[in-house]
């Protein structure tokens, strides 16, 4: 249940640099493929839908909870907003209402950036 | 959660009570009080002790205390870059914190302070203020392009900057939430099996036979469960390393 990983948020986490050589879990992959833990890699482009998810990082069970507690999280702080931004205008259903749209739209955000594909690097 | 009669209890572990006798009494100091300064004195045990013999080749205790402090070195220059040194103090102690809390609670008699969400929230409140200030503090007003790409456009700012915003202000809260629901959840579920064992054992010849069943899933829990005081701690700490990477290159 709870085996996540850091998983999603290592494509924009990579230093931009790149002094050392690759990230760590790029340098471990490497090393586990010289001996023979894991299959090679196929593709270099990632073809897997999920391309930041690998094998490695844990199970789905762990992916779906990391996943729910984003999605969660981000709803709860919107909900949270709202309701205090009513109570001190007086606009009592209204902007709750806005919020919770805005939530799960910033919940589905956080998602994508965990399982979406790795951010291209800027300028 | 109750069995004709018998209850499983299984959060009254998270109870907080005094502790240190009368005095504890007095000034509220909780048995979670109590375990964050073991946690502490442990820490800094580790450190002094490891760090004492100063052998070229190291002990047992030397080369633990060598590997986490370069562990954790190497964590923050890989994901924040050259400038991760200097919040190099910072991770090492959030990182440590949080995993002698994880793993004094899987002590019998201990109790896990990052069972509570007031402690998680509060490392990871922080976590953010920190990561909010030296992002102002390294690029003032800038920062606030953080939530308004480059490249989308204009015409959608009113939409995707409360999203952002809510993105942003929702990491404390996953960050929190994500450390304290998995703590509770593993001791949680240690304490049903466990009072299955005793349930069971009680009734009967057959009881007793069939207590093994619940024995053995506690015995591999308590694996897993390291497992996780481990993992959560990494991932605290990583999240921290990656949230001020965001801070100081910004995207």
């Amino acid at each position: 249940m709870s085996e996540e990983r850091d998983g999603g948020d290592r494509p924009h986490s990579a230093p931009p640099g790149g002094s050392s050589g690759g990230s760590f879990e790029d340098r471990l992959g490497a090393a586990r493929r010289k001996q023979g833990l894991e299959p090679p890699r196929q593709g270099e482009d990632g073809a897997s839908p999920i391309p930041s998810l690998s094998p490695s990082q844990g199970n789905a069970m762990g992916v779906g909870l990391r996943v729910g507690v984003e999605l969660v999280s981000a709803l709860a702080v919107a909900v949270a907003i709202g309701w205090y931004l009513d109570g001190w205008l007086g606009t009592r259903p209204f902007l709750l209402m806005l919020f919770v749209v805005l939530g799960g739209a910033a919940g589905v955000a956080n998602v994508w950036r965990l399982v979406g594909p790795p951010k291209p690097p800027r300028r | 959660m109750a069995a004709e009669g018998q209850a499983i209890d299984a959060l009254g572990q998270f109870k907080l009570a005094p502790a240190l006798g009368i005095v504890g009494n007095a000034v509220n100091f909780t048995q979670a009080n109590l375990f964050m300064l073991v946690a502490g004195a442990l820490t800094i045990g580790l450190l002094y002790f490891g760090a004492r013999p100063r052998a070229i080749v190291p002990g047992r205790l030397q080369a633990l205390a060598e590997l986490s402090y370069e562990g954790i070195l190497k964590m923050c220059t890989d994901q924040i870059g050259p400038e991760g040194r200097a919040f190099f103090p910072f991770v090492f102690t959030l990182f440590f914190f949080v995993l002698m809390g994880n793993l004094l609670g899987m002590m019998p008699y201990a109790f896990t302070y990052t069972s509570h969400i007031a402690v998680t929230f509060a490392l990871a409140a922080f976590v953010i203020v920190l990561v909010t200030v030296v992002a102002l503090r390294i690029h003032g007003l800038h920062f606030f392009s953080y939530f308004f790409p480059d490249g989308a456009p204009k015409l959608l700012a009113p939409l995707i900057i409360p999203v952002e915003v809510i993105s942003y202000l929702s990491r404390p809260v996953s960050l929190s939430i994500r450390l304290f629901a998995n703590m509770v959840a593993g001791h949680v579920m240690l304490k049903v099996f466990a009072t299955f064992v005793v349930m069971l054992a009680g009734a009967g010849t057959v009881g007793v036979i069939a207590s093994a069943a619940p024995l053995a899933l506690n015995v591999a829990l308590i694996g897993f469960e390291f497992l996780v005081a481990f993992l959560q701690a990494y991932v605290f700490a990583i999240l921290t390393c990656i949230y001020l990477h965001d801070a100081v290159h910004l995207h």
